[in-house]
Formats: structure tokens, C-alpha cells, sequence
């Protein structure tokens, strides 16, 4: 017989010895280095020019690396100065004065004035600059109220609008009001996005695509030095692959944990963090025709969803119970003595028969997976089956999340009864105004593809967007809320709450509602 | 020999003109599109309008194919909407680190399988033969991304062996150690269907070739086993593999899209997956292209080196 197995047997023993000395026995698994905050996140970043992007993915690097004229305060969603020490804003509204901090650098060495601030509005809303095709800028509609930037002294920017906006604040708080170094933007042009150039706590140091985006420490913050040398942001986009580098320690920290993985995580290597934020997860009714066009079924649907089952059971935890179409986390506006529809199929079935209602055939739009939809797919059919139990005979149909988005957007009359949907948004303003008033029907431009209609609730939206008091506007917010949860344009389903995991080598972390990640005050032994 | 290479280049030109506007037609039909993506929750029609408009998708298909067409000859890919950036930067940046995990993986199942085929062939019914049988069938059965997900979970989150992801570690990487102990995972799972797939043909095609009569001839004349293994059939069964390993090289270079997102590889098929679900038009035709292109010239030096391996193949 031929020798060739013995030569290959020896050959193989050889290798695999060979292997193992010099892969595995490199010793202990290679730990983070220290004082380097390595960041486990869920994907690679589109672009890091706050003007051109919209995912939140992308802001987490971008809080770090660029400041806006003003910030949300730390652990609130409440407007406090950054680079603008003070301002004032006029009786009527519409004029807007930032007296800027005198004393910025950019990380390429210019300085923060007037007209850099005005350089940069400029870029998005004007589109004869010279630097706006940069762009496409497709947040730009948040301050599409600015009619105008002005420089009046080098300390100071005016802005002025063509009518009250009182989330204008909020927005410039938002990512796409962080301020960019026109130097840099004149230098890169398109590129700009890929060499940022901002006056964060942390400065850009390198990008490889699909590896890593390195961010080193500012040693000249206004704010005080950060808290670790370097941070690396890793995009690591399979949850499972995630989960795996978290538990072996190839990454420090990680965001948006599987609800399923959380208990892996629940020893003492570990801390898990949570934050409730601005997100509320709804499904949207058709109230223009089929069944949904009565309220009394309406609410039917809403008492018929278990939402305590989907929030405990399916998302294990990690979210709560929503009330109506404001998130708690907008402390200031929200109206706390709402209590949410109760999970009663009794009622539900009462209100159809009153309704004279039965065996009513839906059509629901789920689908698979998008920005803030939790777990959709589980989700839609956890609520299928409830309300199947009162009657409704509920057809799923499924789709991609950008077809899904093509599909809803523009309105669900004669294609559907209901949609899921959800929103994350920086000010009480944005989601009602936009998705609950008669004016943002679909045709008209807005995201109201259930075609909801109450002329107060009308009226007390475009009463709190007008007023600059904040008192005010409270109450109108609190009572819009009330009419909405009582008329159930929606089904209220729940408020994620956004959970992250840290080795305990991190100290001095914390989440914020505003969902964007703050990591200057982090540190790491 | 370069007379047929010289026209298996021209007969290329319309696979290549065809592969460009089937791609181009699925972008175009799929339902969805960029500005949809970029602006999420906040497309209203009207936004989506804007935007498209703005990235030049508003003008007639046949228009747009045709500018598209005419750049890509004049080797301009154009701009990926997402990323912000030149598609044949990124695509060249990425196609490096495929290039890295679909070799090893292609060498290694190509070395394995024909090894493994050849074992089973000269001890047909033997326990090695059986052994290889079974260990195949699993190879063939179990899909690579599971594999690769079990991987993980033993070599890294309980043994703490090797890394879970990445092609180098973030600090203190780099050099050629590094690099081997982020791709012997990947490169492995990638690698496991391929070899099965590759030892079952060149399993059979032996077992045939040893029934001939030279093979007889050979063995009566008293030549060694080995010799007769190794020299008499495999050269004459290589001819019938090779073109199988052509096409192989297709098939590792597309379960890379799974195993690179399995083990966050930086490689051409996670950016595929991420610009067809961002409606990332130019940087989906780009990328798929330059792919096709690749594979093309990859099975045209498979011919060749059959055409030189085989003198029996008459020059067509």
C-alpha cells in the first residue's frame, strides 16, 4: 500500500503544532488597551459631516467630535449654552441672538466666530454657496425656518425666521446644528465627510472602511480634557458577533444589546445601562375608510394589544408601556396623569358590537427590521394574535424597510388598515406636528398616512410651535395629548428604552435620553 | 493559445455590456430608493422628490444607463449617495480584504478537497474513505454562516483563542500573526462547503479514471501505488476538476457576503448587503461589476490552464 497518509498525517500534526504555537499560545486573549475606550457599534458610519447625516449611528461619533451653538443638559432634554454663551430671543419670535464663546478652536486651528457659524447654515439652506453641493443635506428641513444668518460682530450671529418656531432651540441642539470648521470644508469639499473637522472633546485621528473610526483626545477642550486618551468606534453589524466580542473583550462597550442577549450580560464583568429616550413605537390606523374610520373601533384595538405581554415578553424589558403619543422622556411637555389603555379584550368586544362591527378584515403593513422598530416582525404577529382574539381577522403583509417606508409614507388608503411605525425625535414638536395634524396628510407633505383630523388638535399644535414660553406650550402639549389618546388615531405601544453594556473597567458612563452617546466624561482603568 | 485567449477576450465584451445592464435593471426595479434610505422617517414625498432629484435619479432610465455606461468606460464608477465618497475607492479599498479571505479560503478548499477526494478514491470502502464520506456530507449540509457563529462561540467566548472579528486588531496589530489569527476562522467556515463540494468530484472522477486500462497497464508494469495515483490518474483527472474549481471561485467569492458579516470582515460582500439596503445604486453596479469582471478573468485562466494541462482539448 502507498505511504501517502503517513506523509500526510506528519505533514498535517506538523502544521496544526506549528499553528497552535504561534496563534493560540500568544498567551492571554488580547485585552483592550488601556486608557482606550474601544466601542462596539451597529454599523459603519455613512459620513461624519453633521449636515449630511441621519442615523443615529452616525451621531454617536459626531456628538464627540463637533459642538453645536447650544446642548442638551446631562440627562435631560433640555437646551443649555455650548459654544454660544448666551442668547436672547425677541418678543415676537423671530429673531434669535448667540453671543459665542470667544475662545474656541478648531481642531485645525481656526477659530469659532460669527461667520463660521453663519458659513455653516449657509452651506445647508443656500443653494447658490459656493460650498452647497457638498451636500445632499436632508435634514436641512429643521431649519428651513431660518430666513436668515446674519454676523453681526465677530462674537455674534443673528438668526432670523419667517415665522415663531419654538423647537428652533431644540434643533440646534439636534446633530445637524453641530458646528464644522469652513476651512476644513473648503479644503476636502465632498470629502469633508470623511476628514471631520470639529471643536469636540475628541479629534479625528482616522476612518477604516469597515474596521474602525479612531477619535484621540482634545487636549485644548473649552470643557475640560477628556476622560480617556482615545476612543475607537468599531462597526460590528451581526448582534451575535456583538455579543460574542463583548463577552470575550475584544470591545469595551457595546450598544443596542439584543433583548435576548442581555442576560449573558448579567455578572459582575459587566454593567448594563438604560435609558428611556424620546422614541415612541405606534401602529398607525387607516381613519379615512374600512373599519378604523370609527373611533369606537379605534380604541377597541387599542384595549384588545397586550402591551404589557409585547413589552415584557417579546422585547424582554427593554422598553415600556406607551400612553399616548408623547414619550415620558419629554418631561416638560408630557402629561402624566394619562394612564395607557388597559389590556381588556372584554371592552374591546363590547366597543365592536356598539360599533356594530364584526368579523372586520384588516390589512397590516409590518416590517422587517428598521431605525427604532425594536422587533418588528415578533411584535406584528404577538398583535395579530390579540386581536384576532376579539374578532378582527388581521392579515400580515411584510416588507423591507425602505419599501415599507415607501409604502406608508405616502398614505394607506385603499392598501391598508394598519401600519407599524416609529419615531425618535429631539422635541415634542416634531412627531404631532408632522404625523397627527390635518395638514401633514400624505398629499400634502407631511407623515399622517392614517389621515387623522381634529381641528382643536390642529389648533393647539400650531398654538405651542408659535410660543417661545415654555410653560405654555406645556400645557398645550399636555392637553393635545389627552384629545389624541382619546380619539386612538394610533394604537400606543411602546417607549424603547436604549440599553448599553460596559466592561467593568468603565467608569462614569451613562446614557442619555436624547439617544446620542457622550463619552468625554468617560473613563477607563 | 494567443490566438483563443485574444477571442475569448472579445467574445467577453458583450457578457460584460450584459452584465452591466442586468444589474443595472434589478437597481432600477427594486422597489425603494435612496432617498427613501438616507432620509428615514422623514421621507415624505415630497423630500424623496427633492432628494432624488438632487442625485440625478429623476432623469429617464435609458438616460441614465447610458451616462452610467459611458463613465464606467472611461473607468469612472461615480459617487456613492451613502458613503459619500468615489465607488471605485471604496470598492478597490475593500476588494484587498476579500481578495485576502476568499484566497486563503479558495487555496485552502481547493488543497483539501482534491487531497480528500483523492485519499477517498485510492481507499475506496476504507475506514479514511468513510471517514472523508461523512465528514464531507457535513461540510456539504451545515451553511457556512452557522458554522461560523459556532466557531465563535468556542474558539472565542469560551476558549478566548482568537478573535471574533475584524481583519487586524485595533492596536498593536498589523503585521502577518495578527492578520492569520483573525482570518483562520473566516477563511475556514468560507472554505468548508467548497472542499466537501470539491472532494466529492474529485472523489468520483478518480474512482473513474482508476478503472481505465492504463491505469491497469501501469499497476501490471509494476509501478509504484503512489506513483500511479499521484502521476497516471490525477493528471488525467485534474482536467475534469479544474473547470469545477472555476467555478467554486464563484461560489466562495458569494458565501463571502455571509462570512463577512458573520466575523465583520472589511470585505466587498458586507458593503454589497449595506448599499442594496441603502439603495445605493451606483455603489451596488460598481461593486457588482467589478466582481463579475474579477470572475470572468478568473475562469478564462482557469480555461487557459486547462487548455495548456489538456492538449486533448482541440484549439476552437
Amino acid at each position: 500500500m502507498f505511504k501517502i497518509t503517513q506523509v500526510v498525517r506528519t505533514l498535517i500534526a506538523k502544521s496544526v503544532l506549528v499553528l497552535s504555537l504561534g496563534l493560540f499560545s500568544m498567551g492571554v486573549f488580547a485585552q483592550t488597551a488601556d486608557n482606550v475606550l474601544v466601542v462596539g457599534q451597529i454599523a459603519e458610519p455613512k459620513s461624519l459631516d453633521p449636515a449630511t447625516v441621519t442615523a443615529v449611528n452616525d451621531f454617536r461619533i459626531l456628538m464627540n467630535l463637533y459642538d453645536g451653538l447650544v446642548r442638551y443638559k446631562d440627562g435631560t432634554l433640555e437646551v443649555e449654552p455650548a459654544l454660544a454663551n448666551s442668547w436672547t430671543i425677541s418678543e415676537d419670535g423671530k429673531t434669535y441672538t448667540f453671543e459665542l464663546r470667544s475662545d474656541v478652536a478648531f481642531h485645525d486651528g481656526t477659530m469659532v466666530d460669527a461667520e463660521a457659524v453663519k458659513f455653516n447654515f449657509d452651506r445647508m439652506l443656500d443653494e447658490n454657496h459656493p460650498y452647497h453641493d457638498t451636500g445632499p443635506f436632508p435634514l436641512s428641513f429643521f431649519f428651513s425656518a431660518i430666513e436668515n444668518v446674519e454676523a453681526v460682530d465677530a462674537d455674534t450671529v443673528q438668526f432670523t425666521l419667517n415665522a415663531p418656531y419654538a423647537p428652533f432651540l431644540s434643533n440646534l441642539a439636534y446633530p445637524t446644528g453641530l458646528i464644522a470648521s469652513p476651512a476644513a470644508i473648503q479644503e476636502s469639499g465632498k470629502d469633508f465627510g470623511r476628514n471631520p473637522v470639529g471643536t469636540g472633546a475628541f479629534k479625528f485621528e482616522s476612518w477604516k472602511a469597515n474596521e474602525s473610526v479612531i477619535v484621540t483626545r482634545n487636549d485644548n477642550y473649552w470643557d475640560g480634557t477628556a476622560g480617556t486618551e482615545a476612543v475607537v468606534f468599531r462597526p460590528i453589524t451581526d448582534g451575535n458577533t456583538r455579543v460574542a466580542e463583548m463577552l470575550s473583550g475584544g470591545i469595551d462597550m457595546m450598544v443596542e444589546v439584543p433583548p435576548v442577549s442581555l442576560s449573558q450580560f448579567s455578572g459582575s464583568d459587566f454593567s448594563i445601562v438604560e435609558q428611556a429616550g424620546p422614541h415612541v413605537w405606534f401602529l398607525i390606523l387607516n381613519a379615512k375608510e374600512g373599519p378604523f374610520s370609527n373611533k369606537l373601533v379605534r380604541q377597541a384595538a387599542n384595549y384588545a394589544i397586550n402591551k404589557k405581554a409585547i413589552v415584557e415578553d417579546v422585547l424582554e424589558g427593554t422598553a415600556a408601556i406607551a400612553a399616548g403619543p408623547t414619550p415620558p422622556a419629554f418631561a416638560w411637555a408630557y402629561n402624566d396623569e394619562l394612564e395607557p389603555y388597559p389590556y381588556d379584550p372584554e371592552k374591546a368586544k363590547a366597543l365592536l358590537k356598539e360599533a356594530g362591527v364584526s368579523d372586520a378584515k384588516l390589512t397590516f403593513y409590518v416590517t422587517q427590521g428598521g431605525s427604532g422598530m425594536l422587533d418588528p416582525v415578533a411584535m406584528g404577529t404577538a398583535i395579530q394574535a390579540d386581536l384576532a382574539a376579539v374578532g378582527f381577522d388581521v392579515e400580515i403583509q411584510t416588507y423591507e424597510w425602505n419599501t415599507f417606508l415607501g409604502e406608508v409614507n405616502p398614505g394607506l388608503e385603499g392598501k391598508a388598515d394598519m401600519a407599524e411605525m416609529a419615531w425618535m425625535t429631539n422635541d415634542p414638536d416634531t412627531l404631532p406636528y408632522l404625523a397627527l395634524r390635518t395638514d401633514a396628510w400624505p398629499d400634502k407633505g407631511g407623515f399622517n398616512s392614517g389621515y387623522y383630523s381634529n381641528p382643536m388638535v390642529d389648533e393647539l399644535l400650531e398654538a405651542a410651535r408659535s410660543s417661545v414660553d415654555q410653560a405654555e406650550r406645556a400645557r398645550l402639549y399636555r392637553e393635545m395629548q389627552e384629545i389624541v389618546q382619546d380619539d386612538a388615531p394610533w394604537v400606543f405601544v411602546a417607549n424603547w428604552k436604549q440599553n448599553a453594556v460596559t466592561s467593568n473597567r468603565v467608569k462614569n458612563f451613562s446614557l442619555q435620553p436624547s439617544f446620542l452617546l457622550l463619552l468625554k466624561d468617560v473613563s477607563k482603568q | 493559445m494567443l490566438r483563443y485567449i485574444v477571442r475569448r477576450l472579445i467574445s467577453m465584451i458583450p457578457v460584460f455590456i450584459g452584465i452591466t445592464a442586468i444589474v443595472f435593471l434589478i437597481m432600477s426595479l427594486i422597489p425603494g430608493d435612496p432617498a427613501t434610505a438616507i432620509l428615514g422617517s422623514y421621507a415624505t414625498p415630497e423630500n424623496v422628490a427633492n432628494l432624488n432629484a438632487k442625485l440625478g435619479l429623476d432623469k429617464p432610465l435609458v438616460q441614465r444607463y447610458l451616462i452610467w455606461l459611458g463613465n464606467l468606460a472611461q473607468g469612472d464608477f461615480g459617487r456613492s449617495f451613502s458613503l459619500n465618497r468615489p465607488v471605485l475607492d471604496e470598492i478597490l479599498e475593500r476588494f484587498n480584504a476579500t481578495l485576502v479571505l476568499s484566497g486563503t479560503a479558495y487555496l485552502l478548499c481547493s488543497f483539501f478537497g482534491i487531497l480528500a477526494g483523492l485519499i477517498s478514491a485510492a481507499r475506496q470502502y476504507e475506514i479514511s474513505d468513510k471517514l472523508i464520506t461523512f465528514t464531507v456530507l457535513i461540510g456539504i449540509s451545515v451553511p457556512s454562516f452557522f458554522l461560523g457563529m459556532m466557531l465563535i462561540v468556542f474558539f472565542t467566548v469560551q476558549l478566548r483563542w482568537l478573535p471574533a472579528s475584524g481583519m487586524f486588531a485595533i492596536y498593536g496589530g498589523g503585521d502577518f500573526v495578527d492578520l492569520l489569527r483573525h482570518l483562520i476562522m473566516p477563511a475556514f467556515a468560507l472554505s468548508f462547503v467548497a472542499t466537501g463540494v470539491i472532494a466529492r468530484l474529485s472523489r468520483s472522477t478518480m474512482l473513474e479514471v482508476l478503472r481505465l486500462e492504463y491505469i491497469r497497464t501501469a499497476r501490471a508494469k509494476g509501478v509504484k501505488e503512489f506513483r500511479v495515483i499521484t502521476r497516471h490518474a490525477f493528471r488525467s483527472a485534474i482536467v475534469t476538476i479544474l473547470p469545477v474549481l472555476g467555478l467554486q471561485a464563484g461560489f466562495v467569492l458569494s458565501g463571502s457576503v455571509y462570512i463577512e458579516i458573520v466575523f465583520q470582515w472589511p470585505g466587498i460582500g458586507r458593503m454589497l448587503v449595506d448599499a442594496i439596503l441603502t439603495r445605493d445604486i451606483l455603489l451596488v453596479q460598481g461593486g457588482v461589476v467589478f466582481v463579475a469582471f474579477c470572475y470572468v478573468f478568473f475562469n478564462l485562466a482557469v480555461d487557459v490552464l486547462q487548455l495548456w494541462l489538456d492538449p486533448r482539448i482541440t484549439r476552437r
